[in-house]
């Protein structure tokens, strides 16, 4: 399964940022593999609707399953709808942590929203 | 993956030496891969000098990770921005689609259609819009990716989506992404180009310092040399030719360059065991060693043919400095 | 009427000397097969080299216009700057002054004509190449010349493909014999549009067969049916035995494979079809036995 982790810099032993739709890079793991590469998150600049941008990038990239420390009202709007399960981070400090985490089985996983979010942030229409 | 600034001295934007040849399948990323690892090797006896970065710019068919084996941990989206008209706050009044070149949007009594793949992202239709209805979004054609490759190269390269017509938005992100911004004096990145004279190369090999063409000795090569010459003229920028595979044709190539006052800066005479080898992802350097010193002084030629730029001025107000490799 | 697109993915795997064996072979054929060609691969269009061509036509192709900024009326505000997202205007150098295009750089999208506040702007119309209609050995020719650093290739390649097509329904003939460019991208899918059937020149490298799983991706993509031919197949058996085996695993048929032959440079350097100028070269009989092959496939395409 492909699971991703939002981080700070391109590598899997980098800390972890807890934003997901302005997160710096979102660390793909193959879970079956431990194969990884890092994806620029270009929703960092969006002046409004970085959530669901980063949500559609996620998807795009076939995630099964996403780490990070929130999910906005759009973010997890597109996730849901695309199957994508989303955990909260936990105590994990880097990717590699947090995939060890899940695997673990103890990382919480998310079933709705969990902040406000900012622009537009009213779950899409 | 900018290149810091030295910590003394020389700052200079890199050398950039862009490998192209008109016709294809040439030698271009069997020449461009040899070269970057030959740069990379550096003089024996030598501390190795900092890699050179390569660039594969062949979006449609990139084959340079055959040769170079990169580890290609780091990835972004190209994107290009397709408009997005919000329904409600269109009048229909047909600006957007009057506006636009490409026909990518049209507007039948209040509904709007447009066609992405015709879309080349200009932002146009947005800025004309008089109702504000139109937001931009992005649509994804392709993928960026970089690595360290063999040798330590840092290397990057752009794949085009299958089904994707336009090659240059993905080029342009390339560059942006991967050349890095000035720095220490002497730096290299060498730019693999697409085959053609079209508007792909020409977005490869602009703003480069010197163009490299890989030609054939046959009719076909010939002619299609004429035209990567015509288009480093165009651009303005100089260049020299490498002819592959010698032996196997006429001499059109030779006369043609001499009449042009084209320098042939190497020749590689055509060879079944180095066809075999390049054929499995093997460079011309690890095929026959010999060729990694031939690289390291083309380069060397090239820097004199380049060398007469302006100066930079290093950041502590010292001497100014020339741009290039130091010497060993 | 059909039409038959000759493609590779990566150049130099030897579409045009394939194209160029085709046409001489469907000249000759029992009974031959009157078809219209077109050398699609604009950029860098050799089949002429191979068919000694007489030119009965020539017409000048105007491709996109550019800006062109009128200096007496331009203020330097530099909004055409601010707008521009192909890097195409140019500052004025040293101090204020008027702004400038870049002619190679300007994409045509006349967003800073709309926006230029003087309306200092124009868009002037570019002559891109040229289109030629000739009388070859084999049979009429469509061909092209692109400027270099040109665009709009895939709009010369879609023009001189109509024309050869509205030819070949007039005229009668059979089928329209179509040498493809290399890539993927605008000027193969204008090149393949229509087709009836593609033939795909693989060589047995290993860009080769990246490449050519990227181009039947593409004829996948468009809906055209393809077959393949493995060219130079000896230089690389391994390589060789990697196509078929993609192919068969997806259901893409090999329609023969072609020695490396030095015949076929010989007969470039004559300036004809391998096929007429040693038929008895191993390349020729090769390519005789693919083009029996598609030729047969072309005939059933389309209905």
């Amino acid at each position: 399964m492909k699971l991703i982790v939002t981080a700070t810099a391109p590598d899997i032993d980098a800390a972890v940022d807890p934003r997901f739709g302005r997160g710096a890079y979102f660390i793909e793991i193959d879970t079956e593999t431990g194969q990884w590469h890092a994806h620029e998150n270009q929703a960092v600049n969006a002046s409004g609707g970085a959530g669901s941008q980063a949500a559609q990038a996620v998807v795009r990239q076939g995630a099964g399953a996403v780490v990070s420390g929130d999910f906005g009202p759009n973010a997890h709007l597109v996730l849901a709808a695309a199957d994508v399960r989303m955990y909260l981070l936990g105590t994990s400090k880097t990717p590699r942590e947090a995939a060890a985490a899940l695997a673990a089985g103890s990382l919480p996983e998310v079933s709705g929203p969990t902040s406000p979010g900012h622009h537009g942030g009213r779950g899409g229409q | 993956m900018a290149a810091a600034a030295g910590s003394r001295g020389a700052v200079a934007p890199p050398l950039r030496i862009a490998v192209a040849s008109g016709k294809g399948g040439t030698g271009k990323t069997t020449v461009a891969s040899s070269l970057a690892l030959s740069l990379a090797q550096g003089e024996p006896g030598l501390p190795p000098p900092p890699p050179p970065y390569f660039l594969d710019c062949d979006v449609e068919g990139p084959n340079a990770h055959l040769f170079l084996k990169p580890d290609l941990r780091r990835r972004r989206d190209v994107l290009t921005s397709i408009p997005h008209v919000d329904a409600a706050k269109c009048s229909g009044c047909g600006k957007c689609a009057e506006v636009c070149q490409y026909h990518a949007i049209a507007v039948l009594g209040k509904k709007t259609l447009v066609f992405s793949q015709l879309c080349h992202g200009c932002g146009s239709c947005t800025l004309v819009c008089p109702e504000g209805a139109i937001t931009e979004e992005p649509r994804v054609t392709g993928v960026l990716e970089a690595g360290r490759a063999a040798g330590g190269i840092p290397f990057a390269r752009g794949v085009l989506d299958v089904g994707e017509p336009m090659a240059t938005p993905a080029i342009r992100q390339l560059k942006k992404w991967a050349i890095p911004a000035p720095g220490p004096a002497g730096a290299v990145v060498i730019l693999d180009a697409p085959p053609g004279t079209s508007c792909p190369v020409v977005e490869a090999a602009r703003g480069c310092d010197y163009l490299l063409l890989v030609t054939e000795p046959t009719p076909f090569g010939l002619h299609d040399l004429r035209l990567a010459a015509e288009v480093a003229a165009e651009l303005g920028m100089p260049a020299g030719v490498i002819i592959n595979r010698d032996g196997i044709g006429d001499a059109g190539v030779d006369a043609f360059c001499a009449q042009a006052g084209l320098p042939v800066l190497m020749r590689i005479p055509f060879e079944r065991t180095i066809a075999e080898g390049v054929a499995q992802g093997q460079t011309l350097v690890e095929i026959h060693p010999e060729y990694a010193p031939r690289f390291r002084a083309l380069v060397a030629t090239v820097l004199e043919q380049v060398g007469s730029q302006p100066m930079t001025s290093s950041p502590s107000g010292a001497e100014p400095v020339r741009r290039g490799r130091a010497r060993p | 009427m059909k039409q038959l697109v000759i493609l590779s993915g990566k150049g130099g795997t030897g579409k045009t000397s394939v194209a160029a064996a085709f046409t001489h072979l469907a000249a000759q054929g029992e009974p031959p097969m009157r078809a219209v060609l077109v050398d699609a691969d604009v950029d860098a269009a050799n089949l002429e080299l191979v068919l000694s061509p007489r030119p009965l036509e020539t017409h000048e192709f105007i491709g996109g216009p550019v800006a062109a900024i009128d200096a007496t009326l331009c203020r330097g505000c530099g909004t055409c700057y601010d707008v521009c997202r192909f890097d195409a205007v140019l500052p004025p150098s040293g101090g204020p002054g008027p702004y400038d295009i870049d002619p190679i750089a300007c994409e045509g999208c006349a967003a800073c004509v709309y926006q230029c506040p003087e309306q200092a702007i124009r868009m002037a119309p570019q002559p891109a190449g040229r289109w030629f209609r000739s009388d070859s050995r084999y049979g009429p020719l469509f061909h092209a010349a692109l400027r270099p650093a040109q665009e709009n290739s895939g709009k010369l390649v879609t023009l001189v493909k109509q024309l050869a097509r509205l030819l070949a329904l007039d005229g009668g003939y059979e089928a329209v014999l179509v040498d493809g460019p290399p890539g993927i991208g605008c000027a193969v899918i204008s090149a393949a549009s229509g087709a009836d059937l593609a033939l795909i020149v693989a060589e047995p490298t290993a860009a080769g067969i990246h490449d050519m799983a990227r181009v039947l991706g593409t004829t996948a993509h468009f809906r055209i049916p393809a077959l393949v031919c493995i060219n130079k197949a000896d230089i690389y058996p391994q390589g060789a035995s990697e196509i078929a085996a993609y192919c068969a695993a997806n259901g893409v048929e090999v329609a023969g494979t072609i020695p490396f032959d030095p015949a076929v440079t010989e007969a470039m350097v004559q300036g004809e079809p391998v096929t007429a100028h040693a038929p008895d070269a191993p390349a020729a009989r090769a390519l005789a036995a693919v083009w029996q092959r598609v030729s047969a496939e072309l005939l059933t395409q389309g209905g």
